[in-house]
């Protein structure tokens, strides 16, 4: 249930940036999250339809980018897809997982629409 | 700051109690008044120079005849604000000589029964003070009070883990001494409390020989992000069917740099290395 707390916190930081921008409308929100950070899809868009009601986001289309993860071996550097587990680099073949990417939970950019 | 704990939602507000107070002082976060009044005291330069390879271009051609569509690039974590305030629990921590530990684990692994044993153990060795999380009761504060130090239980109501600004709030009704231990009990569970860094120095998952062995593969993002793990109720392995090597192996498998340690906190068997590990914390 932590997907609700962070729909909220991605809402309140949209308003905040719209207000900011004296946006009239936000018409798209981009997010990226990894598919390792922690969070259930479904939890999370089902929690922004309950967090944006009755904001200025009621109607805002939340489109969620879902990161890849991406390894770097510690040792030799090279990157690969990692298995959560049991992650050994598949060139040198030592142990261990250093994510650089897939654990993303980050809030990229809006799209709103301004008066001219 | 209410924006990370879920709490005003679900309308059961935050309760932050110490033992023995007659009335608990609920926490009634400003409920989610949606970002109308909140002070952004934090600028936000968005100069990062990314290269955006996917160019969001929205030429949609709708008739807003007065509007025109514009993209604005944000790049905000959503959980910087936690961290924010996670890291000025930790300033606060550094400054008063103060180590703050994070336990976290499935509900009925034994945090309260060896957060109790601990406390006895380091009686005159080391000052410690405790934060309970829980959604609701007061019996772990309780339990703590009665082992003899200094409590503060954090109800968060339907909130599934502690935050940052909790901690806060808590830490303002603790006397904190110099050089003491806090441990801070994190709400059962084993997804989200790995989400929400608290300002403490290591983070302690704690597993039961009840429980099955593939929990780290379950749970990895809590085996990834925690320093220490503890195999707790080894009292029991006699009659359990549990494979302490194989927990091992699979634990190792998600973080290699794991420190695990195996007792009972019922019998007390095996608490040496974990309090003389407490004892050389430094701050
Ligand atoms: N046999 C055995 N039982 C334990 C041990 N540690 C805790 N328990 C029991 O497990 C139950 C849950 O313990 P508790 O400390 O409340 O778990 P928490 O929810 O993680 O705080 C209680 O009935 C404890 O008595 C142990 O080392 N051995
Ligand atoms: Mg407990
Ligand atoms: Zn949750
Ligand atoms: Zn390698």
């Amino acid at each position: 249930m932590h997907e609700l707390s962070i729909a909220i916190s991605i809402v309140d930081t949209v308003i905040k940036q719209a207000e900011a921008a004296s946006a009239n409308h936000v018409s798209e929100v981009n997010l990226d999250i990894g598919l390792y950070s922690g969070i259930e899809f479904q939890s999370l868009e089902f929690s922004l339809g309950v967090a944006a009601k009755d904001t200025i986001l009621e109607k805002t289309a939340f489109r969620i980018n879902r990161v890849e993860p991406v390894a770097e071996c510690p040792s030799c550097h090279h990157l690969y897809t990692p298995d959560r587990v049991f992650s050994h680099c598949p060139e040198c073949n030592k142990p261990g997982i250093r994510l650089i990417r897939g654990t993303e939970l980050q809030i990229k950019s809006l799209l709103v629409e301004q008066n001219e | 700051m209410c924006e990370t704990c879920g709490c005003g939602q679900g309308s059961i507000p935050v309760k932050i109690t110490r033992p023995g107070e007659p009335e608990a002082n609920e926490h009634h976060h400003e409920p989610h008044s949606h970002g109308h009044h909140h002070d952004h005291d934090h600028s936000h330069d968005h100069d990062h120079p990314h290269d955006h390879d996917h160019s969001h271009d929205h030429d949609h051609s709708h008739d807003h005849d007065h509007s025109r569509q514009r993209l604005i690039r944000v790049e905000e974590d959503i959980l910087s604000k936690n961290n924010l305030l996670a890291s000025r629990n930790s300033g606060y921590f550094e400054a008063k000589g103060v180590v703050a530990l994070n336990l976290m684990s499935s509900p009925g692994s034994g945090k309260t029964t060896l957060l109790e044993l601990t406390i006895k153990a380091l009686e005159g060795k080391r000052p410690v003070a405790v934060i309970e999380g829980d959604q609701q009761t007061l019996n772990d504060a309780e339990r703590i009070d009665q082992a003899g130090a200094p409590v503060v239980q954090v109800n968060t109501g339907n909130g599934c883990h502690l935050d940052a600004e909790m901690i806060r709030l808590a830490v303002d009704k603790l006397e904190l001494q110099e050089r003491s231990v806090l441990f801070i009990e994190n709400v059962g569970n084993l997804v989200c409390p790995s989400l929400f860094e608290l300002g403490e120095k290591h983070r302690v998952v704690i597993i039961s020989v009840t429980e099955g062995e593939d929990k780290p593969l379950k749970y990895p993002t809590m085996f990834e992000h925690a320093d220490t793990c503890i195999i707790n109720k080894t009292d029991l392995l006699p009659y359990v069917d549990f494979d302490t090597e194989l927990v091992r192996k699979y634990a190792l498998s998600v973080n290699p740099h794991l420190r695990i340690m195996e007792l009972s906190a019922k019998t007390g068997d095996g608490m040496e290395p974990w309090i003389q590990w407490i004892l050389d914390l430094k701050p």
